[in-house]
């Protein structure tokens, strides 16, 4: 269904992931609809109620049901991580005419080696992750897979901000 | 070959917890795994999803990937917040005491076969 021509991976970069909602949102098409969820650290019990939330308002817009189960996966995966791996950021739903975006933003230990961290089967998860069925190392993988291009930027110490799109 | 799920009932000896009412619905592939991760990277509809898990991530994975019914196996019997979980979300919840191994070899032998190739989407 995707070929690997049109997926992109970027990263890491020394660009701070402090501000990248304006690097999307300055360079790119008209933004039609905007949604933020904050995601914390550690909270396993929410962590997915945004993916879920964003999956119902993908399909209330009559989006393609493939392409939004695509991307709810994407998104699941994101918001994983960052329960997971950081200490506590954002999930960011951004409609254009033509692509679906999520973007993660999160302050935490950021991604030392982002080769390694998408090779399947690579994880750093905790053993409570593990316990609940996560951090097999698939997550950003499976993103990449589902995903029409995929960009991290990540700050060892700093954060990292990952952007998914999905183009339609 | 698709099953329905009053059939893949009766194969695993299987008690519904919820949805008695949709068991006409036709399932053409499964997925049996412990492993929320591995169970993100296998995509179909109308899947059945095998585990051993009974947390709120099971349910909310089903949730995402549009899988329609979960058995949960080895005599796992989730707590009522998760059933309730699953009846918001409509999917229809069994728990059999094969293991997962043996619940996927009936099925199998019953025609179900496996949830794809993880990197076909």
């Amino acid at each position: 269904m995707n070929s690997d021509s049109n997926k992109g991976l970027q990263g890491p970069q020394e660009t701070p992931p402090t501000t990248p909602a304006a690097k999307h949102e300055s360079s790119e098409t008209q933004v039609l609809m905007k949604h933020v969820f904050p995601v914390e650290a550690d909270d396993f019990t929410s962590a997915g109620e945004a993916s879920g939330k964003i999956k119902n308002i993908l399909k209330q817009l009559g989006i393609d049901s493939q392409l939004v189960r695509r991307a709810a996966i994407a998104c699941y995966e994101a918001e994983l991580n960052l329960v997971i791996h950081s200490w506590g950021g954002q999930l960011t739903l951004l409609l254009t005419p033509h692509e679906i975006k999520i973007v993660t933003e999160d302050t935490g230990p950021g991604i030392p080696d982002v080769d390694m961290a998408m090779k399947e089967g690579y994880s750093t998860a905790s053993e409570r992750a593990r316990e609940l069925g996560f951090g097999a190392g698939m997550g950003l993988p499976n993103i990449q897979r589902n995903a029409s291009r995929v960009e991290i930027y990540s700050v060892v110490g700093q954060g990292t901000t990952l952007k998914i799109t999905f183009g339609f | 070959m698709a099953l329905n799920l009053l059939r893949i009932k009766n194969i695993l000896k299987a008690e519904v917890l919820y949805g008695d009412n949709m068991l006409d619905q036709e399932i053409i592939s499964a997925c049996g795994s412990d492993l929320m991760s591995d169970v993100l990277a296998f995509v179909k509809e109308q899947t059945l999803l095998l585990t051993g898990l009974t947390n709120p991530h099971v349910i909310r994975t089903a949730e995402l990937l549009d899988v329609s019914a979960i058995v949960f196996v080895r005599g796992k019997h989730p707590a009522q917040d998760i059933i309730d979980m699953a009846m918001k979300r409509s999917i229809v919840l069994l728990t059999t005491k094969d293991t997962l191994f043996t619940a996927c070899g009936k099925l199998y032998e019953a025609g179900l076969t496996g949830g794809g190739n993880p990197r076909e989407l």
